[in-house]
């Protein structure tokens, strides 16, 4: 199982187009993904797990991933969390 | 059977096309008790994998002929129509409960719709409710075996037929294919009539029946200049129809030849025709139609087709597309106007008995500056690059005014003194749609360096009568001598403190209209662009002194709104 913590920096935080483009992301691979904060965890591959958490901005949230890609599942959401300016 | 229908006449031109029913079908269903749930989720997955296809089909569609920004939305039902948690929880019902799949569909649906309705604070989320009923309603459609229209895919020929259609509609058609539209509802000022002006395609709107009288592939002639349609025409009306085409095409070409030329009465008295615009892409079709100024900028796009309030970058990209595609002619923009019938999913405002009389417009941003500011900034920056004027909208007081115009100062001394270029003209002036301003216009004068009547609120306000309310239609009487006085007085006034005098509203460009606003002393004309060259064509018959005289006798001899027509006919046979 890998994991990684990010902290959001977007202004929106993750409910606009944000959330769409890590659904995508997620869903390339076959791990297992999912997304925690504040105590609940949702299925990344979700969009509408993924809104209901409603992360705004400064939240600190988990991701983690568990299979066989686990390890290129967490590189490419860290990529699309950097390259859209959404957490650090 | 060839049948007439009678229209309110929406956009000038004549079409003949195959119909095209938008109308939403019946997805009603029992729920019932399966016993073979094996079977029923195989029924969900073809019916999932069949709206698939179809929303691929439709973004790849929209894609190329509306371009990426529109065929986002259609990105986002394939993201909500492959979750693994909602497919799974439909799959789970079926298999625990053991339900028929529409039933399922509905029920694990409706849950994630209220989930996200009830995020009261969040309008983004609240908005995704909707996503997921298209979605869903997409799917149910599939699983009951009727069709949905998808006016993305069409790709012939066609008359649009609805029961009204939503700017969401509207986004989708291809202007090559659709040739003509027909509604159940509305009235010229209604946005169905509005876009079709925009899109120049000839329209027949408010007929009543047409979605219940045409049937899906009927043949239909829209006639957008009498208001009428015929359904299955014979042989002989087609070609009697074509002909009247062909004599559109005709006028049209000779008004074009007028598209360079001044806009002057037959006795040489000289106005302005400009053109309303919704957005910077619009300055092309102004252009084209020979306006002389954009007098109606509505800024409420930048608001209405956003997820958050547009920031001051944004706006000033827009107005400054604007004042550049005029080329040094006068581009007025009118500051932000929502509220009333047009609300922001961003920017909740609360529910009003009234909304029309409630908070709206200058009333929004006195209050919210925030946001005010932010579009004052930007227009000032961009009055650097052509010839802005600015105008708010909804003035009821002269302290309003002031108080609006001191805002307007602040903003523009700041930027000065961080050294950015703005204009040293700009032209500030006022809606004129509440008739308490108009019963003050002297005093308003003053202050405002222009007045833009703004027709269709200013009749509702001064009749009392909501104008979208059908049973009371009968009150929109623009040339009643209630609205013709104040219409005069407005003008007088600006005059008197050598100010001028615009009028933005659809009355602008009415052929009947025309010749007693001529009359009035009106100096901008401001309309529909497709309206420019046929009242520039009109105003050349007119003689202006008559004209006078003509105005004179409406506002002082007439009683009554048939009168005035009566009379506008005499002086202008």
């Amino acid at each position: 199982m890998e994991k990684k913590e990010f902290h959001v920096i977007a202004e929106t935080g993750i409910h606009a187009r944000p959330a769409t483009l890590l659904v995508q992301a997620a869903s390339k691979f076959n791990s297992d993904i999912t997304l925690e904060y504040q105590g609940k965890s949702v299925n990344l591959k979700s969009i509408m797990g993924v809104m209901s958490l409603g992360v705004g901005q400064n939240a600190d949230v988990v991701i983690s991933a568990d299979g066989a890609d686990e390890a290129e599942a967490i590189a490419a959401i860290a990529e699309t969390m950097t390259k859209e300016g959404l957490a650090e | 059977m060839t049948k007439m229908l009678k229209g309110i006449a929406a956009s000038d031109g004549i079409a003949a096309a195959k119909a095209y029913m938008l109308v939403q079908p019946d997805l009603s269903f029992s729920e019932t008790s399966i016993s073979d749930p094996e079977a029923e989720i195989k029924r969900l997955d073809d019916a999932v994998a069949a709206s698939k296809s179809e929303l691929e089909a439709i973004k790849q569609k929209a894609t190329q002929n509306l371009g990426a920004e529109e065929a986002e939305v259609f990105e986002a039902h394939l993201t909500i129509l492959a979750d693994p948690e909602m497919i799974g929880q439909i799959e789970n019902q079926i298999k625990n409960e053991k339900v028929n799949a529409e039933a399922a569909l509905k029920s694990v649906t409706d849950m994630f719709i209220s989930m996200f309705e009830g995020m009261t604070d969040n309008a983004y989320m609240q908005e995704r409710a909707g996503d997921i009923r298209d979605v869903t309603k997409r799917v149910m459609s599939h699983l009951l075996g009727v069709t949905l229209p998808n006016p993305a895919l069409i790709d012939e020929e066609v008359v649009i037929v609805a029961h009204d259609l939503t700017p969401s509609d509207t986004a989708q058609l291809d202007r090559n294919f659709v040739k003509g539209f027909i509604t159940d509802i509305g009235g010229r000022t209604s946005h169905s009539a509005i876009m079709s002006r925009t899109l120049e395609i000839p329209a027949v709107v408010g007929s009543g029946s047409a979605t219940t009288e045409i049937k899906e592939g009927d043949m239909v002639i829209i006639d957008g200049i009498a208001g009428d349609a015929v359904i299955d025409p014979t042989a002989d009306q087609l070609a009697e129809y074509e002909q009247k085409a062909a004599d559109f095409k005709a006028q049209k070409a000779e008004w074009q030849q007028l598209k360079d030329a001044r806009s002057v009465s037959k006795d040489g008295k000289q106005v302005i025709l400009g053109a309303n615009i919704g957005t910077p892409k619009d300055v092309t079709g102004a252009v084209d139609n020979g306006a002389e100024a954009v007098g109606l900028f509505r800024s409420e796009f930048l608001y209405m087709d956003a997820s958050e309030l547009p920031t001051e970058e944004e706006q000033f990209k827009a107005y400054k597309e604007a004042v550049e595609g005029m080329d040094g002619k006068q581009v007025v923009v009118r500051t932000m106007d929502i509220g009333g019938d047009k609300d922001l999913p961003y920017l909740p405002l609360p529910e009003e008995e009234n909304p029309f009389l409630g908070y709206r417009a200058i009333r929004i941003s006195l209050d919210r500056q925030d946001i005010f500011r932010t579009q004052l900034r930007a227009l000032l920056r961009a009055s650097h690059y052509g010839r802005l004027a600015i105008m708010f909208p909804m003035i009821a007081t002269v302290k309003e005014f002031k108080d609006a115009k001191a805002i307007f100062e602040e903003e523009k001394a700041k930027l000065v003194k961080e050294g950015i270029p703005v204009s040293d003209d700009i032209e500030v002036g006022m809606m004129m749609e509440i008739p308490a301003a108009a019963m003050i216009a002297d005093k308003l004068a003053k202050y405002a360096d222009f007045f833009s009547i703004g027709t269709n609120d200013l009749i509702q306000y001064s009749m009392a009568a909501d104008r979208g309310n059908e049973r009371v239609s009968y009150l929109y009487q623009p040339y009643n001598p209630s609205i013709l006085r104040l219409i005069k007085n407005i003008i007088d006034a600006s005059h008197k403190e050598g100010k001028w005098t615009g009028m933005c509203g659809e009355m602008a460009g009415d052929q009947v209209a025309v010749p007693l606003l001529l009359g009035l002393g009106l100096d901008e004309f401001s309309m529909s662009a497709t309206s420019i060259l046929k009242t520039r064509s009109l105003l050349k018959k007119l003689d202006s002194v008559k004209m006078q005289e003509l105005a004179q006798k409406a506002v002082e001899d007439c009683e009554t709104t048939e009168e005035v027509e009566a009379l506008v006919a005499e002086y202008t046979k």
